[in-house]
């Protein structure tokens, strides 16, 4: 047995999970999978998107009962029959996508249900409070604990999913893609807390498709690959080209390069744009075929700033242009008109309609361009609809499944197919391969490249600044609502980017 | 499809039940009785498939036959007061929406104020005794048959057929049921949320104009006090036929089958000389458990996702 800090008593295994099946209507997404995890390690879950990862979590936590298999944990058979007896055997799970609601403070959300009580009858919400704060603060995370969660970023509220999960001191905790909206900075105090929670012998189960991380944090990993189990190994021992390759069942090339850019004429340029308390002065241009990053930390401003221009939420002063043309941009419906996309980074709140087909998703933006008359031409919308689901390899069993049966990875593809689809000349992605498996990500940067080079203006933000770095020819920096620099493609590095975007 | 079971037992019992039910007049007589709140029922599940409420249908019902009445007895053409009666129903339905979207009122609230304001002028117009005596012509709109099939259930046919091709193949279809799942998402793919609601309003109304038409026809009489609880009577078809209150998922073809639920429930017990008290507990009774049956062949097809 290998170990990775020598402290065998404390590794023994707290969870096993043997010949796990799970069928869905036309998916068979868990076919036999085992998984042994020990005490005070950090067991990473490797796979594509629609591996299988999240499923088998979920019957971890008990959100999905199993088809077959069984399941120990501290030694002892269990049927995990719902939420509520997995949580009391000790099992905490952050889920791929938020659970929060909206019109609940953080601090509401946290103690949701079990609220800490004064003479067991009214709701102690000042100690509620000042324990999330605590939470909170060791996480890091900049978040208001008393305001509803709506108003939060993505971010935010994965910051308080995280912290609603370590107040139940689980002893086995699954973090199901908990960096993916995640800053370096946060990721970093993330990774603090793991540690600490380790060392005090807990197990954590981590999914994560920025393989940086796994290498920093984890301890063993096990690849899952089409709902099968491929191999377990110590992260020490692995090698990234092996296990990328164990993943995907073909050799990847993990360079982000972008493609060589013809510069044309200006199809977006911003004057002194102001919202206040999020944007500050912010002016910038975008040409057409060129790619434009902007890195930052946090509440930097740069969801707002696409938002704005946008159209989905107001300015406050400055000028917005248009080819030349000054433009009034007052909803969305103005700025798709003006051949403007956005990719929402909050794929289940602004990014899908979960309840309604792949097919449907990805046309929404342009069924004025799919219909005569009114009349939605089908063939047309099939067509456009299985060509993306080819192109971005999106795995589903057909182009009318509900978006909602989708993996998380592979709903992330569809808003994806949706917004590349519009045939904006400017586009805003946020976050565009949240979630999204190393393979996958490299075929979406080929497209992202290849629209760039057919003339389409690019805006990219993104956390993960390995991509802002590898695709933009341009980047910019910011902090605080404003713009505070600029790089060309030489002289954007991961470190310039992350000095100037905390301000050293 | 569930609800359509529900139809075909329903349907089954009654057969074995009492000889009287299954005639051909009966049946007939039936769906007819289907069609007033059949038609109402089509706007009322665009409105609900948005996320919406109409609960003014039946006061339009009743202002937009009143304002008919009034303008036949004001000796203009039969075709122009029954557009005017038309033209009344759509408006109400504007401000509906207008109140919904620019006003950003709880579509429960916007409908309950109309409700009682196209009640009210209806009355005002009326000075609330009914308009009687219409031309036999315009009756036969009521009485009227094709091939046997009564006019009423024609036009309503043509009405669901209508509608299920603009809520599967019309863009205005589509955009009802994506901001009915995601109002936000649709608006930010930039659809024009607003207007397609204002217009889903307006349809409502249009239909409960139809409707008041069709029920002057029959009654050859304009009532101020028509449509009393047709709103309650409308939802209940919707929902009986498996459209989600929350909106985004539906049809009417399930309305469709929901009002000749109610139609062949209502018959039914009278034909078997149940009261009218314990048909309202009957009545009651089955909207909940079609209600529970349908959530639980949901919930076995598709589980919950974190
Ligand atoms: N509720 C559901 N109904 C139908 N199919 C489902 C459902 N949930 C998951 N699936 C299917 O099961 C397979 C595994 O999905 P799962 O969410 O476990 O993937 P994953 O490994 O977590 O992927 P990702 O990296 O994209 O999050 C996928 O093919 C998915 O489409
Ligand atoms: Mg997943």
């Amino acid at each position: 047995m290998t170990t990775t800090n020598g402290d065998t008593a404390a590794k023994t295994a707290i969870l096993r999970m043997e010949g796990i099946r799970k069928e869905f209507p036309g998916v068979v997404a868990l076919d036999g999978v085992d998984l042994d995890v020990r005490r005070g390690e950090v067991h990473v879950l490797l796979g594509e998107n629609g591996a299988g990862k999240s499923t088998l979590m979920k019957i971890l936590s008990g959100a999905y009962t199993k088809d077959a298999g069984r399941v120990w944990i501290d030694g002892m058979e269990t049927d995990i029959s719902g939420p509520r007896m997995a949580r009391e055997l000790g099992v905490g799970i952050i889920y791929q996508e938020l659970t929060l609601i909206p019109e609940l403070s953080a601090a509401e959300n946290v103690y949701l249900g079990r609220e800490p009580r004064r003479l067991r009858t009214v709701v102690d919400r000042s100690r509620m409070i000042a324990d999330t704060r605590r939470i909170l603060n060791d996480l890091g995370a900049d978040v208001p604990p008393a305001a509803p969660t709506r108003t939060l970023s993505l971010a935010q509220r994965q910051l308080v999913e995280i912290a609603k999960a370590l107040s139940l001191e689980p002893r086995i905790l699954v973090m199901d893609e908990p960096t993916s909206a995640l800053t370096t900075r946060e990721t970093q105090s993330l990774f603090a807390a793991i540690r600490r929670l380790t060392a005090r012998g807990v197990a954590i189960i981590y999914i994560s498709h920025r393989l940086d991380e796994i290498f920093e944090i984890g301890d063993r990993v096990t690849v899952l690959r089409d709902g099968r189990h491929v191999s377990t190994h110590t992260v020490r021992s692995a090698d990234r080209r092996e296990l990328v390759r164990l993943m995907a069942n073909r050799e990847l090339d993990e360079g982000i390069s972008g493609g060589t850019t013809v510069r044309g004429s200006e199809l977006l340029r911003v004057e002194n744009l102001t919202r206040q308390g999020a944007l500050e002065n912010v002016s910038f241009s975008v040409h057409a075929g060129e790619i434009v990053g902007i890195a930052g930390l946090l509440g930097a401003g740069r969801t707002e700033l696409a938002r704005v221009i946008f159209g989905a939420d107001n300015a406050d002063g400055g000028r917005i242009f248009v080819r030349g043309k000054l433009q009034n941009i007052k909803s969305p419906r103005d700025a798709v008109r003006l051949g403007i996309g956005f990719l929402t980074e909050d794929r289940k709140a602004q990014g899908l309609v979960l309840g309604r087909s792949v097919r449907d998703n990805i046309a929404l933006p342009v069924l004025r361009r799919l219909s005569r008359l009114g009349v939605v031409r089908r063939s047309e919308e099939v067509a456009l609809a299985e060509s993306y689901v080819r192109d971005l390899r999106i795995r589903t069993p057909s182009t009318s499944q509900l978006a909602l049966h989708l993996s998380g990875g592979n709903q992330q593809k569809v808003v994806l197919a949706k917004w590349l689809g519009c045939k904006a000349d400017i586009l805003f992605l946020d976050e565009p391969t949240r979630g999204i498996d190393v393979g996958a990500k490299q075929e979406i940067y080929a497209l992202i490249n290849k629209l760039a080079a057919s003339g389409v203006g690019i805006v990219m933000i993104s956390s993960e600044l390995p991509e802002v770095v590898g695709l933009s020819d341009r980047v910019l920096v910011m902090r605080g609502g404003k713009i505070v620099g600029e790089f060309n493609r030489a002289e954007a590095t991961q470190e310039r980017l992350l000095a100037c975007a905390v301000g050293a | 499809m569930g609800t359509l079971g529900g139809l075909v037992i329903l349907c089954t019992g009654l057969w074995i039940a009492t000889p009287h039910f299954v005639t051909a007049s009966n049946l007939v007589n039936v769906v007819q009785q289907s069609t007033i709140i059949g038609v109402i029922a089509v706007g009322m599940t665009f409105v609900i498939l948005t996320g919406g409420i109409d609960l003014s249908v039946g006061s339009i019902v009743a202002l937009a036959g009143i304002t008919f009445g009034t303008l036949v007895q004001a000796n203009v053409p039969l075709p122009l007061a029954a557009a005017g009666a038309l033209i009344a129903g759509t408006l109400c339905g504007a401000v509906n929406g207008a109140l919904v979207t620019i006003g950003r009122l709880p579509p429960f609230i916007a409908t309950l104020g109309m409700m009682s304001v196209a009640r009210g002028i209806a009355l005002m117009l009326s000075d609330g005794r009914p308009i009687s005596g219409f031309p036999a012509g315009f009756r036969s709109l009521a009485t009227g048959t094709v091939a046997g099939i009564p006019a009423p259930v024609i036009i309503m046919l043509a009405l669901y057929g209508a509608a299920h091709f603009v809520l599967t193949r019309v863009r205005l279809g589509r955009y009802t049921y994506a901001i009915g799942g995601n109002e936000e998402a649709t608006a930010l793919s930039g659809v024009n949320v607003r207007a397609y609601k204002t217009i889903v309003y307006c349809i409502s109304g249009f239909v409960s104009a139809l409707t008041s038409l069709l029920l002057v026809a029959r009654l050859n009489s304009a009532q101020p006090i028509a449509g009393i609880s047709y709103e309650l009577d409308a939802i209940a078809a919707v929902v009986i036929g498996g459209t989600s209150l929350l909106g985004g998922s539906g049809s009417v073809v399930g309305t469709l089958i929901g009002a000749l639920i109610m139609s062949v429930l209502r018959n039914g017990l009278n034909l078997l000389g149940v009261s009218s008290y314990v048909q309202q507990v009957a009545i009651g009774t089955v909207i909940v458990v079609a209600v529970l049956v349908d959530m639980a062949l949901r919930q076995r097809a598709s589980l919950p996702t974190g």
